[in-house]
């Protein structure tokens, strides 16, 4: 029997991973080979995606990107058993992109089989959570403290003293949320975290519940990920057969559950406080801050309202540490960062490494520069908030704060990748117009100001008054910055800044009709 | 190539509307703290939409007012109060989509369909509408039809998708 890996993934899924699936069981079938197929996460290399890994002796052999069309001479290559194939990329944990990663978060991902609670177990899952158990609430909460772990999220706020705060509440009805409300273009890393290792996702949600007393956790799933939807909602269903979710957890007294929730659509939901209206069934209106989430949040209740990358991270730290996590790292940005590489870039995929790697080394040495092939003239970090970076600033270190000094943001880890086509002004006026479309409309400077933005860049494109009108739109950026209420309106303005800083010339230009 | 294997979410408009149906499903669903939103998915997923006297329905059960209650269905992008296509084709127009050419290959298809962002073919067959991100965004562009993702799609699978709706 001959295990074979192809990924369930959703990027996998879309470069025809179940359409191959399916032909490699219909090829083993009629050549007689008996082979256990095993729907994986991704191991990242997305631009090998569909990628087929045997295992053999020597470890598990990959070969990638295949086609239904390579699987008959998949077969005649032998790759059962590791044999040479124009697709074979050989052992893939030997593979240059794999070897150059710290996988701390993403350890999992790719190898085990996501839906196997044992294999789980097998590679030190739930190791975290019994750790948990043995020390007590307060030291956990003290553990992620001084691991130094901040919110994955994109505010980078630290995951510990939210946990002390809900810890610290009353007992009563308190709130685990996870927010996978992944909107960011860029961004994916969630989503593979979820399809590849959901169970850790899970451990982490029961220890949070666990360390800060509260019994009942929820994740927000974002609806453009139908794929996550399924694999999490079976994930959770193994949990509690396994007795890992439920009453009296393993014989610890300790009682939890965990409910999948779907969003419908809107970005601004990924703001904690959006979400939690739109968990409690209203629209997605962003609320005043104070009181925080953790005082006053879902249904009124204290509540721990974290990204997916950073519950995921928790076992690992119960598991291994604070010290062995917060070594890692530079400055005050302790830990490893999945980085998704993405966009016109030619090895897409998620890359997860220690802060401090500079921002060139990505997009040029791992990321291999373009896919067009053309010169790379712009990356726009932390999703459709984050600013563009020019290639002038590419010795910046991957770090929360060298990015603030730069008026720049690391968010979730997303780069997309720009060649030398690409219109900054039209970029821009996107960056507004998303804005307008995404807004919740409660306060006025992302409300107005995200369409007069799109107004005013438009009056700058066909080349009226551009001074005035370039002036103007600083100055609203200035306004939506310090006037807003959220993330929203209050970052929007940072591609459009970027944009006027680092490429002026794009906005005195003939508008290029064509990218409209 | 497109993927035949992965399973299509449901057709849309499968059912008739009924009140007493609408019912049913809201009454499945009162257990759940905070049950609007499992509620409007689950109308959409039997109805196709989100019909206004299911709208007038929920807001009884969860005793609010209809306004309240029309406020949060016309919140999110993905809620329908009309009967939409057949099926449904989302197009990703954020960022990464764009550094590859998806807002010219998506302006290009729309101008072939005669429709703009969320239009229906006249046929009722296709429903093209935006969305911002799937992440998929290392195989950009990327889409979604029926709930089937699509990375590297190009000009000739879109109208491979327009004339596989249209069937």
């Amino acid at each position: 029997m001959v295990k074979i890996y192809i990924p369930l993934d959703m990027a996998a899924v879309a470069m025809g991973a179940d359409r191959l699936a399916a032909a490699v069981a219909q090829e083993a079938a009629a050549r007689g080979e008996t082979v256990e197929i095993v729907r994986n996460g991704s191991r990242g290399m997305l631009w090998l995606e569909p990628l087929i890994e045997v295992e053999t002796p020597a470890g598990r052999v990959g070969y990638g990107p295949a086609k239904v069309k390579d699987v008959a001479s998949l077969f005649d290559a032998g790759f059962l058993a590791g044999g040479a194939h124009l697709l074979n990329i050989g052992i893939v944990d030997e593979h240059p992109w794999m070897k150059k990663q710290n996988r701390v978060t993403f350890v999992r991902c790719g190898v085990i089989d996501p839906l196997s609670v044992p294999e789980y177990e097998a590679h030190e899952g739930f190791k975290g959570l019994k750790r948990a158990f043995e020390i007590g609430p307060v030291a956990v909460v003290e553990e992620v403290t001084k691991s130094g772990l901040r919110g994955r999220g994109g505010a980078g706020f630290p995951t510990g003293i939210k946990w002390k705060t809900v810890a610290d509440c009353p007992p009563g009805q308190k709130y685990v949320v996870v927010n996978a409300d992944e909107g960011d273009s860029g961004t994916f890393a969630d989503r593979m975290i979820m399809e590849g290792d959901p169970l850790s996702l899970i451990e982490g949600m029961l220890i949070c519940g666990y360390a800060v007393g509260a019994s009942k956790g929820y994740i927000y799933l974002r609806s453009e990920y139908p794929i996550v939807a399924k694999v999490f909602q079976a994930a959770i269903e193994k949990a509690l057969e396994a007795g890992w979710l439920g009453k009296n957890i393993r014989g610890s007294g300790f009682d939890f559950d965990v409910e999948l929730r779907i969003g419908a659509g809107a970005y601004v939901c990924g703001e904690e406080t959006s979400l939690l209206e739109s968990l409690e069934g209203k629209r997605g209106i962003v609320r005043a801050k104070p009181p925080l989430p953790a005082h006053v949040g879902l249904f009124g209740k204290p509540t721990v309202i974290n990204n997916v990358l950073s519950m995921a991270t928790i076992p690992m730290i119960m598991e291994k540490g604070a010290k062995h996590y917060a070594d890692l790292g530079v400055g005050r940005s302790r830990g490893t960062m999945p980085l998704q590489i993405a966009g016109n870039v030619k090895y897409g995929g998620l890359f997860e490494t220690d802060f401090g790697i500079p921002l060139g080394t990505v997009v040029n040495e791992i990321g291999g520069g373009t896919r067009s092939g053309r010169p790379v003239r712009a990356v726009q970090v932390g999703g459709p908030l984050g600013a563009y970076v020019p290639v002038s600033l590419f010795d910046l270190p991957i770090d929360y704060e060298a990015f603030a000094a730069k008026d720049s943001l690391i968010g979730h880890g997303g780069l997309v990748v720009f060649d030398d086509t690409v219109d900054m002004a039209w970029m821009a006026r996107f960056g507004m117009e998303f804005c307008a479309i995404e807004s919740c409309g409660k306060c006025t400077p992302c409300r107005l100001g995200s369409t007069r933005g799109v107004e005013t860049i438009d009056k700058i494109r066909n080349g009226m008054d551009v001074d005035a009108n370039i002036e103007l739109l600083k100055d609203l950026c200035h306004t939506m910055k310090f006037g807003s209420l959220c993330a929203l309106g209050g970052f929007a303005p940072y591609p459009v800044e970027s944009a006027l800083r680092h490429f002026p010339e794009d906005f005195r230009k003939p508008a290029l009709e064509a990218a409209e | 190539m497109r993927n035949v294997q992965t399973e299509r979410e449901e057709m849309s408009g499968a059912a008739q509307y009924s009140d007493e149906r609408a019912r049913e499903i809201i009454a499945a669903h009162m257990g759940l703290e905070g049950p609007a939103m499992p509620i409007l998915h689950a109308l959409q997923k039997e109805f196709g939409y989100v019909p206004d006297a299911a709208v007038k329905e929920m807001a009884e059960a969860l005793n609010i007012s209809r306004a309240e209650m029309h406020g949060v269905v016309t919140f999110y992008h993905d809620f329908h109060r009309a009967p939409h296509g057949r099926h449904t084709l989302k197009i990703c127009r954020a960022e990464s989509c764009q550094s590859m050419g998806a807002e010219r290959q998506a302006r290009a298809f729309l101008d072939k369909l005669k429709l703009d962002w969320g239009g229906t073919t006249p046929d009722g067959a296709l429903s093209v509408e935006a969305v911002y991100c799937l992440g998929l965004c290392a195989h950009s562009p990327s889409a979604l039809y029926d709930g089937e993702p699509i990375g590297r799609v190009d000009a000739e699978m879109l109208d491979e998708i327009a004339a596989e709706a249209r069937d």
